[in-house]
């Protein structure tokens, strides 16, 4: 028999990554629903002051490693470390954020730990003591249940933005061990950490996308869809279209073959709507479309479409935004 | 340098995904097979390299005789040899069975870097390239938008959210590689190129030749599997605004729909 439900925390830069209070909340329910207590682990630099924090979102116990080798994300660091303790725990499952480190971590603890993962799940159900996790393929054309052998451990890495997140509850405080864990020596490490301060909202984790696509006509066009952006603190995002001719970096680009993303609404500015770029943003939970050409296929997607040249409706768009915004 | 390119071969991202009549698996009758972009991305880092460095460019794969097709595309951009496994003990295999069989060949080769894709654009499982290493106890770094290397460790610069690190590692090492076509660019196959991949070596391994045994990467070996699959939920039709308004009309409906219906901002 198992002994709890183990969940893996994020911590950059002083901080719990959001994404961790989501894995905590959802392993919060998969405990409960086995009847177990949940385990938060928790590694990194300097991340023992803020430990306690995960008991806000239902964790019972934390397990943090803390130490300066530990500051920033390599696997061959984080992996053993986070193995030993895991070991110790014996757990009936463990959950994990399908962050950028999070899905590099899961792969390799996973196989460390020979255990099922279940990679980037958007759903876990438990049904009389058995788990089963949902998770998109073909960047959301289709809907996997995944489920564990006899025996197998089940590790879920939870996307992020999609599960529930409970309200911190400041009252309820974690109880916290120190583990003296043996950082190895790593043929691998971090050089320098770049973080954009300015205050840009990540794809994967924003409420509000706007994207531009081949319609946009040339990079210096985004500069409405910036403002745009700026006015309902969005995102910007791009089709393949645009960032294949250079409009916008890489990093940018929703779609199979660029980042899949779930806000609350996902504005296409100028995108045509092909099927690799529908698969990224076809989970949004709702969707707008503004394209000149009334066939375009976004339009079979988005939940309200507005048939008009983007360069004469987004500015207007953006101004209405305003007066709405300085009115409530 | 001695280099290995770990490869999927997946459905074109143009597919229309159908679900089987099992409801467990997909259609695969009518589908264009295609390297997967992400893994094509490291064919073009593993060329670079052998073109600074010299030495040689293994394809490794696994899965049906058809992904043969894929390994001759990687051969005609200019790899030296390919190895396929190709058995079908591996049919339901999870990815550490996969990984366990990749990594004997991998040992075999002994190279001083392996390259793959960081996910792949089918069941987008995100685990080969780090399972691999693990299982060959070495160092990888994840998300390779850029690589540099001197010949003895490697550089790449890894986005994350919100910014990017750049990481280095000493080699031999496994880099799993991010970015798109427009950062890697990769090259096409020449129509030399395409005549000389004929004539490159190409070997299909059993499972008796990786010197693994079936109970740890067969099917019934799978720690976990898909047990139905579903379409995503349809959209219901949605509304087109326009009611005979103008563009200042639509953009003042467009918001109080957002706002008041929706209530999305």
């Amino acid at each position: 028999m198992a002994d709890c439900v183990c969940v893996v925390s994020e911590f950059r830069a002083g901080n719990f990554r959001r994404v961790s209070f989501e894995v905590a909340s959802e392993g919060r329910r998969v405990a409960d629903a086995l009847g177990l207590p949940l385990y938060g682990i928790a590694v990194g630099s300097g991340v023992s002051d803020k430990a306690e924090e995960l008991g806000f979102y239902g964790v019972d116990k934390v397990f943090v490693a803390d130490d300066a080798a530990l500051e920033h994300y390599v696997a061959e660091t984080y992996v053993p470390v986070m193995a030993e303790i895991i070991q110790g725990l014996n757990p009936a499952a463990i959950l994990l954020p399908a962050s950028v480190d999070g899905k590099d971590l899961s792969a390799r603890l996973a196989a460390r730990l020979q255990a099922g993962l279940a990679q980037d799940c958007t759903e876990v159900v438990c049904e009389n003591g058995v788990l089963k996790a949902k998770r998109p393929i073909f960047a959301g054309k289709c809907l996997a249940w995944c489920e564990w052998s006899q025996g197998a451990l089940p590790m879920i890495s939870c996307r992020p933005n999609v599960m529930d997140c409970k309200a911190a509850d400041a009252s309820r405080k974690a109880a916290v061990e120190k583990v003296d864990a043996a950082v190895p020596e790593a043929r691998s490490r971090a050089l320098s950490v770049d973080l954009d301060t300015s205050g840009k909202v990540e794809l994967t984790e924003a409420e509000i996308i706007v994207s531009g696509g081949r319609g946009m006509k040339g990079p210096e066009n985004f500069t409405i869809l910036e403002e745009l952006a700026r006015e309902l603190g969005a995102a910007v995002g791009a089709s393949r279209a645009a960032v294949d001719a250079g409009w916008r970096p890489h990093s940018d680009q929703v779609g199979q073959t660029g980042k899949v993303v779930n806000p609350n609404l996902y504005i296409a500015v100028g995108i045509s709507g092909a099927i690799q770029h529908l698969a990224g943003m076809g989970s949004s939970k709702f969707i707008v479309a503004v394209n000149k050409d009334p066939e375009a296929p976004i339009f079979s997607k988005a939940d309200f479409g507005v048939v008009e040249d983007l360069f004469n409706f987004v500015p207007v768009f953006t101004e209405e935004v305003r007066v709405l915004k300085s009115t409530c | 340098m001695n280099i290995v390119v770990l490869l999927k071969q997946t459905p074109d991202t143009e597919s229309v995904i159908r679900i089987a009549g099992d409801k467990r698996s997909i259609v695969t009758d009518d589908l264009k097979w295609i390297i997967n972009p992400y893994d094509e991305f490291a064919v073009e880092a593993a060329l670079r390299l052998k073109e600074k460095y010299g030495g040689t460019v293994t394809i490794v794969s696994l899965g049906p005789q058809r992904v043969v097709e894929s390994i001759r595309t990687a051969l005609a951009m200019g790899a030296d040899k390919g190895v396929l496994i190709d058995d079908e003990v591996f049919e339901g295999s999870d990815s550490l069975g996969v990984a366990k069989a990749l990594a004997a060949v991998v040992r075999e080769i002994n190279p001083d870097i392996v390259l793959c894709g960081s996910r792949a654009v089918d069941y987008d499982l995100g685990q080969r390239g780090p399972m691999v290493a693990e299982i060959l106890n070495w160092p990888h770094l994840g998300l390779a938008v850029s690589l540099e290397s001197d010949g003895a460790k490697v550089t790449i610069e890894r986005p994350i959210e919100g910014g990017k690190v750049t990481l280095e590692v000493d080699l031999p090492a496994l880099v799993t590689m991010g970015g798109s076509h427009a950062v890697w660019n990769p090259r096409y196959a020449s129509l030399p190129g395409i005549m000389k991949a004929k004539k490159k070596p190409l070997d299909v391994k059993k499972l008796a030749d990786l010197g693994l045994d079936a109970s740890e990467v067969s099917g019934d070996a799978a720690r976990i599997r898909i047990t139905s699959l579903e379409p995503p939920p349809e959209r219901a039709a949605g509304r087109i605004i326009d009611g005979g308004l103008d563009t200042a009309g639509k953009a003042k409906e467009l918001v109080r729909a957002l706002h008041e219906e929706a209530k999305v901002i």
